[in-house]
């Protein structure tokens, strides 16, 4: 039967056979034992970090291989065919290595970069508060020049690998009075005098990944940690979220795959009415409109992906769209599959509970569905104004 | 340190499958992997290459298509691998095997450690290992499951797996060993390697290219003949014993008995 041919080179079918390697050997054996101990996945970091994939996006001249948006959703798409909380924590460290790599000074790019390529310091990006989730303009953590020092004070939400990542690039108002304009970025690093960890976020799914709060109590950081300009932190939290959000829609579509897979095979073994499932056209029918979905999302996000790569300006509208749509579609096949494998499908000794859980998380982070239904809304309103 | 990794390329045992009426392996269709035991083998090299330096050279004897097996190996970090393909080597049994491998590992040079797996999962032999230590005129040990190197870089110490328990053994290299799966967890491909592998010529050394007397190789330099093969059929019986525990126990202890079992 003839697949969707999407062209791949040669090396992006590596990266593809690696990373699918990684899902199988080593996340998919221990995946359920994860999330019920809501256990950090440090051994697979580590056999990611040995398998390079830490650094597929970063340039080589920091040790990495300098591939774009798609070759990582290609990555992040079979790392998720295993579990996507242990691939949310591996993203979440491109999220934070991106305003380094996008704004970062040279020598700041020196300093970080080759260990977050080799794997060897895991990153977390720092955006979301109580107050400020989607109106990130409602930031209240400060910094305040103090000699050749900042001064950072407020509490950060929500932050995956919070506690377990050593490089944190986040954003704190610099002026509260230029709204979204005040907003800055900073590289806080563990151990910073003032920085510490709240709670560990007990979740819904995504248990294998850390959620935690940042505390920063007074935290004094060296001049040279901010990232780019004063008041340029929203722009480059933005910036960063476009780039990130199609891995996002290839998280969801892996995850839809492996739900896919999990159905289509219980469906030909379980014997009901003398006949396997698979040949009642009721179930027929909902996996012939999950796979079909999954493959038009999975369409979306590589096209997407690739125009990303190809250097193209104002993706947030095409970004938002990577996301929504195969994160929706997610949600709804892994529902299906639950559905299909009947009261097998709710018990916790079937993979697709946990990949229904694990699901949900997918409509809200990196940008609720609704902000990006906003998003793709207020960019039409711009393209129209124009015609 | 030196170390030389022999590997073999066998048919997958996941996909493996059997012509009963010529008493073959179906090996059209069948995916030829690296022998498990060899990935243990090739683990344990690049453990001692981690630690003290070297050179880990990959050695497999095979058709054209062994090639593969060889980039493998390159892809989870070996320096080199050199192919040992001639027709001339067809049908080799472990006595023209260890000869031709023998005379590959002379003409690398000195070497400290060569590692092999306890056994190709084809074959089931477990004789190469040790068949070309002797040909080498190098000591060895087989089943290690454990082992560490001593501080004068030279001396290993070994845990060797019998059947009753373990030997604790000392060691001298140059040296063979051939390797348990419990003596390690071997690592994933790197993208890096995977890279370099993908680029990497094979050089393939054939008889002449190794100095080989043609009556040591193929099938000409093995003493081993196989007359035939078959598959093995198994019987599947069942037979529900009556009567009290004893009456059972008895009844198939001689069952056993009748079967020369016990």
């Amino acid at each position: 039967m003839a697949h969707v041919n999407y062209f791949l080179t040669e090396e992006q079918q590596m990266i593809v056979d690696l990373a699918r390697q990684i899902a199988v050997e080593k996340i998919i054996p221990v995946r359920a034992q994860l999330d019920e101990n809501e256990e950090f996945p440090w051994d697979i970091m580590k056999d990611m970090a040995q398998a390079d994939l830490f650094g597929l996006y970063i340039p080589e001249e920091y040790g990495g291989f300098a591939k774009g948006c798609f070759e990582n959703c290609l990555a992040l798409e079979q790392l998720a065919y295993g579990c996507i909380a242990v691939t949310t924590t591996f993203a979440a460290s491109a999220l934070g290595g991106y305003p380094i790599l996008l704004f970062g000074s040279d020598e700041q790019k020196a300093r970080y970069l080759p260990d977050i390529a080799a794997g060897k310091r895991l990153v977390a990006f720092g955006l979301t508060e109580a107050n400020a989730g989607s109106d990130a303009a409602g930031i209240q953590t400060t910094a305040v020049e103090d000699g050749d020092h900042w001064v950072l004070n407020g509490t950060k939400q929500w932050i995956t690998s919070g506690g377990e990542a050593e490089i944190y690039t986040i954003v704190a108002m610099t002026n509260k009075n230029k709204g979204a304009r005040g907003a800055t970025s900073f590289i806080v690093e563990k151990g910073d005098p003032g920085f510490s960890f709240g709670k560990k976020e007990r979740k819904m799914g995504l248990n294998a990944s850390s959620t935690r709060e940042l505390v920063f109590n007074e935290c004094r950081i060296p001049k040279d940690r901010i990232l780019g300009r004063k008041g340029q932190g929203f722009i480059m939290a933005m910036r960063t979220l476009d780039i990130a959000r199609p891995g996002i829609g290839a998280i969801a579509v892996g995850l839809a795959q492996a739900a896919l897979d999990e159905a289509v095979k219980y469906a030909r073994q379980r014997i009901q009415f003398g006949q396997p499932i698979i040949s009642f056209q009721a179930l027929q029918h909902m996996l012939a409109d999950m796979a079909t979905k999954i493959e038009a999302s999975r369409a979306l996000v590589y096209s997407i992906a690739r125009t990303i790569d190809e250097g193209t300006k104002d993706t947030a509208k095409i970004s938002a769209m990577a996301k929504l749509f195969a994160t929706d579609m997610a949600m709804q096949v892994t529902t299906d599959a639950v559905q299909i494998l009947g009261g097998y499908g709710y018990m916790k000794s079937y993979p697709v509970e946990k990949m229904m859980r694990d699901a949900k998380i997918l409509q809200i982070y990196e940008g609720t569905n609704q902000i990006l239904r906003n998003v793709i809304g207020q960019a039409l309103n711009k393209e129209y104004a124009k015609k | 340190m030196n170390i030389v990794v022999c590997i073999k390329q066998v048919p997958d045992a996941k996909t493996v499958r059997f012509d009963t009426e010529k008493g073959t392996l179906v090996r059209e269709g069948v995916e030829a992997v690296i022998n498990p035991f060899d990935f243990h083998a090739l683990e344990a090299g690049f453990q001692l290459k981690d630690t003290y330096g070297g050179e880990i050279t990959v050695l497999s004897m095979g058709p054209p298509q062994a090639e593969n097996a060889l980039k493998e190996a390159l892809s989870l970090g070996a320096d080199k691998g050199i192919l040992l393909s001639d027709r001339a080597f067809a049908g080799a049994d472990t006595l023209a095997t260890t000869y031709t491998l023998a005379k590959a590992i002379e003409k690398l040079g000195p070497v400290d450690l060569v590692l092999c797996g306890k056994q190709a999962i084809d074959g089931d032999t477990a004789q190469v290992g040790p068949g070309l230590a002797v040909r080498l005129g190098i000591p060895y040990v087989t089943c290690v499951n454990a082992l560490s190197v001593l501080d004068d870089g030279k001396t290993m110490h070994l845990r060797r797996i019998n059947e009753d328990g373990y030997d604790m053994l000392e060691l001298e290299m140059p040296a063979l060993l051939t390797v348990l799966a419990s003596l390690n967890t071997p690592r994933l491909p790197s993208l890096k390697g995977k890279m370099r592998a993908r680029k990497a010529e094979i050089p393939v050394w054939d008889a002449r290219e190794l100095g080989a007397k043609p009556g040591m190789i193929g099938l000409e330099g093995s003493a081993t003949q196989v007359v035939s093969t078959s598959v093995p059929t198994f019987e599947a019986r069942r037979e529900m014993l009556e009567g009290s525990s004893e009456e059972q126990v008895e009844a198939l202890v001689s069952r056993f008995k009748e079967a020369g079992i016990l």
